[in-house]
């Protein structure tokens, strides 16, 4: 499976209940690259995020990492395979500390470059802040963690969602900024944003989503701000 | 005189409720279930403790090295094959379970061991006391308790609030889907609660066992001691039992002190009080 891609989806069908989400999503990320996916509100891109991961189970269609099926895995099998998602709202657990928080993150103990110092080094205002309470930072400084609790656990592959929602534009900056740093580190990134500027700004390959479909795929530099904005938006 | 070694001894029996108290908690604590079956599940440690003492001899309480790990092992088991599976959004299924184990639990004592009251033998430390003052007498076994309650309650607050599993507890009860995402096996963690909750039991099931006659049937007042502690020390909170448990035992040993009759009535009126002056309980977690 050398030549396998790092993630491969497949005519994806996902569902909550009887309403269906994602309608034959096809996706593929190879190793190094840095994936947006990008798309209005109820586009599917936190159910595409959830299917991979384990949380949404898909009906039809295959998703395969490193070149093994993990469709049918439950989530922490997943995650122990080297997939970490930065969840969409952030949340991180009240009750522990924002180190507690990265230690949970960091609990598969799998091999990789990211510790504790590592993240501290990444993000500076954390190692000051590592022992407040976690929801007592403030909203970019809880997406730092979110990020950074998704890195301890030394993926292969990180999903973001929603990187950028609710945040201060210098904060999104900030935070962006520190992007190149984790695939710098041998991880790929998959990042769902609705700040179109910022995701075709850092992106390899563009990926818009509407009403569950792809509806456009390609390099920031082939796509034209009328094809984005008639995949985003429909004809 | 009399009033102060009143409240000695209710403080002291405060520790039992506690022990009561702590596993239903745990439980609560961590993955939101309220289990029924709790002091049918002290009534089964008892029991088992008295299975232990039958085969092999040993002073009861020595035997909770035993029960403990055996409680514990069920507990587990108890958790991966039935609770697990009705742990969800509604909290109704994890409650009706509970239930129907209660009754499973009190059949298969009055099938096992009859309806008649038992009670265990633990020698010189039942009768053992010291008079710390004219008319202020402290028993062993009551010390013994508390002291366990003590040990127990702090073992469970170090490994919650110092260790990865405490770690790992917390995360899961704080959100258990993210907790999935960071690797968590939730199913796992939850019968390990469940465990813990269970060998706590053991403990709280071998000094029940000691102090007083012990029937088949008598798991829902225990329940209610150990639910009323719950409350009254604050949800969530394990220290918070303890107090919740002192609080109980004075207000019936006063009460007892007042009439006989009122014992039980005065337990149940400082646990209304706290409810309605106070609902979060005295020592909530506190959370962020």
């Amino acid at each position: 499976m050398a030549d396998a891609p790092l993630l491969a989806i497949d005519n994806l069908d996902a569902f909550y209940g009887s309403f269906q989400a994602l309608f034959g999503v096809s996706l593929r990320i190879e190793k190094g690259e840095t994936i947006a996916i990008i798309g209005a509100n109820s586009a599917g891109k936190t159910t595409l995020m959830k299917s991979i991961v384990g949380l949404v189970s898909a009906r039809a269609g295959a998703i395969r990492f490193k070149g093994e099926d993990i469709g049918g895995l439950e989530t922490h099998h997943i995650a122990a395979r080297g997939i970490a998602l930065a969840p969409e709202g952030r949340r991180l657990f009240p009750s522990l500390t924002v180190e507690e928080n990265l230690l949970a993150g960091g609990q598969a103990k799998r091999p990789g470059p990211w510790s504790l110092a590592k993240i501290y080094e990444l993000f500076p205002v954390l190692g000051e802040r590592r022992a407040q309470p976690s929801t007592s930072l403030s909203g970019g400084q809880q997406q730092m963690v979110a990020i950074s609790r998704a890195l301890m656990a030394n993926p292969d592959l990180v999903l973001i969602d929603e990187l950028s929602l609710g945040l201060a534009p210098i904060v999104i900056r900030g935070i962006y900024a520190a992007l190149p740093r984790v695939t710098e580190s041998g991880a790929t990134a998959l990042i769902v944003e609705q700040d179109t500027g910022q995701a075709l700004a850092v992106a390899s390959r563009v990926y818009c989503l509407r009403g569950g479909r792809v509806a456009l795929e390609g390099r920031p530099a082939q796509l034209t701000r009328d094809a984005i904005s008639s995949a985003y938006f429909g004809a | 005189m009399d009033w102060l070694n009143a409240v000695a001894q209710g403080v002291l029996i405060g520790g039992l409720y506690a022990l009561f108290a702590a596993g239903l908690s745990l439980i609560f604590g961590v993955m939101r279930l309220v289990n029924i079956a709790h002091g049918d599940l002290i009534l089964l440690a008892a029991y088992v403790t008295l299975a232990i003492v039958a085969a092999t001899g040993l002073n009861p309480l020595v035997a909770i090295v035993i029960a403990s790990p055996v409680m514990a092992l069920f507990g587990y088991v108890l958790q991966r094959v039935v609770f697990n599976r009705t742990l969800g959004d509604d909290l109704l299924p994890p409650l009706l379970v509970s239930f129907g184990l209660s009754v499973i639990i009190q059949n298969s004592l009055l099938m096992t061991f009859s309806a008649d009251s038992r009670k265990l033998d633990a020698g010189l430390i039942e009768t053992a006391s010291w008079n710390v003052a004219p008319g202020l007498s402290l028993g062993l076994l009551p010390l013994l308790m508390f002291g366990a309650a003590i040990v127990v309650i702090g073992s469970l607050q170090f490994m919650f609030y110092r260790t990865p599993l405490g770690r790992a507890l917390r995360a899961t009860s704080d959100d258990p889907e993210v907790a999935r995402l960071m690797g968590y096996d939730n199913k796992h963690l939850f019968g390990i609660a469940m465990a813990l909750s269970l060998a706590v039991v053991a403990v709280a099931g071998a000094f029940l066992a000691v102090r007083a006659n012990f029937a088949p049937s008598d798991g829902p007042a225990r329940l209610i001691f150990g639910f009323e502690s719950v409350i009254i020390g604050g949800l969530g909170s394990l220290w918070g039992t303890l107090i919740g448990g002192i609080i109980l035992g004075v207000a019936q040993s006063l009460g007892a002190m007042i009439d006989p009759g009122w014992q039980l009535l005065a337990g149940h009126l400082a646990f209304l009080l706290v409810l309605a002056v106070r609902p979060q309980g005295l020592m909530p977690r506190v959370e962020g």
